[in-house]
């Protein structure tokens, strides 16, 4: 559970096995697990990125509601989770995720024990943090629509869900992609942390390759360049979503 | 809710305090020297030193942290090279480790916010400057230099609460600072929110100064936006 205190002693290079056949997929290779892990982490980071929007959906709606109580909660809601280090986060649902989800099924009548498992925690907690910058990015791009076509769709005799369906959903869309692809990087590297609660997501795979081969140089490089793909990816993929995104919009 | 807990921990959790702060002070401070540097042979014009600073930047803004950190605490050790060398008695520490991956992390991201501000000079200031006869180096000390650290202010601002945040990491390469204390007492005692509350506190707090800090630097920095007396 602790990444640390592994490998106390500072290991001689390996014997035996070549290097690089230890990355390769055969008996002696991690590249598969290595593999496994890197689509636990997009399972872990596509998840808790999409749970974040919800999240964040609703914080921005509280956040420009007019209730000073909700208005209150998203506040100290984002506040708190963005002053805060991910790893506090993450140790919170770790050790007290479980005990909060029994007092939620007791309350609706269930008397036994609730146990989280490491990839809800892990989404749990990584899809809180990245909820709070989407928060952020979602009420920016909310109040970046033109008051002027709220109250047009409101001439035109639309209802608030009509125009929150055909006007305000589409634009803010639009104006959040940005800022969205910066908090999935952020979602994407912040996965990593979850490895102190042993899920098998890259960064654990990597830290058990690097205890059993004592080549830790090699398999950290390994996570490094996997890593390094996975956010020149979505770098790549957001942009095009921004191109196709901003395809109405004439450039100036 | 615990009161009496939350209290009693409060001076063991102050006790990872300083190094917490040795390892916001020391990584920020070192981390401006590499972002300065890495800054200006990014704007040099000479192409292998824009593509190797090019390259720091991508590495270190595209992995986690934490990768940085084991591959510098668990990965260096592995060569003899480095074992052999001067550096030793320092990457030996989990310490140094700690400030060198944090150091080398916030100096990729603040010399993209440096370059983003020397880019954003205007360019006739450093043409009038030009013309009043001031040396390239002299101009880019008096004129482009102040203007672009005022205009990154805001941007460094974000940048050193991710850095407060950041040096949480520490606690995985056995460091014991606020978040290593928080983890140990939690594992001890298991009143989980009590000892979040109280290390989440520490850390707002130490987040609230370093926005005001910023603030401050930024309106000492701009007299000529506030109202005359």
């Amino acid at each position: 559970m602790d990444p640390a205190g592994c490998l106390g002693i500072r290991p001689a290079l390996f014997p035996g096995v070549p290097m690089l056949e230890l990355l390769s997929f055969g008996p002696n290779g991690w590249g598969g697990q290595l593999l496994l892990g890197t689509a636990m982490t997009v399972a872990v980071a596509v998840s808790a990125f999409a749970f974040g929007i919800v999240v964040g959906s609703l914080g921005a709606s509280a956040k420009l509601s007019h209730s000073l109580v909700l208005n209150t909660i998203a506040d100290v809601y984002t506040t708190v989770v963005r002053g805060v280090p991910e790893l506090l986060v993450i140790y919170l649902l770790f050790f007290g995720g479980s005990g909060v989800a029994t007092a939620i099924a007791r309350a609706f009548g269930y008397d036994g024990r609730v146990d989280l498992d490491a990839f809800t925690i892990g989404v749990l907690a990584v899809g809180l943090i990245s909820g709070a910058y989407s928060t952020e990015v979602i009420r920016g791009a909310v109040q970046s629509v033109p008051f002027g076509q709220i109250e047009a769709a409101k001439a035109c005799g639309m209802s608030r869900w009509l125009i929150l369906r055909r006007v305000l959903v589409p634009q803010t869309m639009r104006f959040a992609l940005p800022g969205l692809g910066n908090v999935w990087q952020l979602t994407l590297k912040d996965t990593a942390l979850v490895s102190v609660t042993a899920l098998a997501e890259l960064m654990r795979v990597t830290h058990l390759a690097a205890g059993a081969t004592r080549e830790p140089f090699l398999f950290y490089s390994a996570a490094a360049a996997l890593y390094l793909l996975l956010t020149t990816i979505s770098t790549a993929l957001f942009n095009r979503a921004e191109l196709s995104a901003n395809r109405g919009v004439r450039r100036a | 809710m615990n009161w009496q807990l939350m209290w009693d921990s409060l001076p063991r959790m102050l006790g990872g305090l300083s190094l917490t702060l040795q390892l916001i002070v020391g990584s920020l401070a070192l981390g401006a020297v590499v972002a300065f540097a890495v800054a200006l042979l990014r704007l040099s014009g000479n192409r292998v030193a824009e593509w190797l600073s090019a390259a720091y930047v991508f590495v270190f803004r595209g992995t986690p942290l934490l990768v940085q950190i084991f591959l510098i605490y668990y990965g260096l050790g592995q060569f003899t090279l480095i074992r052999d060398s001067f550096l030793w008695p320092f990457l030996r520490e989990p310490y140094w480790c700690a400030i060198l991956a944090l150091t080398l992390n916030t100096g990729a991201y603040t010399s993209e916010v440096l370059r983003g501000a020397i880019l954003s000079v205007p360019l006739g200031q450093v043409e009038a400057a030009r013309a009043c006869g001031m040396s390239r180096p002299l101009a880019f000390r008096r004129i482009v230099l102040p203007v672009a650290i005022r205009q990154m202010l805001p941007a460094y601002g974000n940048e050193v609460i991710l850095m407060v945040k950041a040096t949480s990491l520490a606690s995985t390469i056995t460091l014991m600072e606020v978040t290593g204390i928080a983890r140990r007492m939690i594992a001890q005692t298991f009143a989980v929110f009590e000892l979040f509350i109280v290390a989440g506190a520490i850390y707002l707090v130490l987040n609230f100064i370093a926005s005001r800090l910023i603030k401050f630097a930024e309106w000492r920095l701009t007299p000529y936006l506030r109202a005359r007396a």
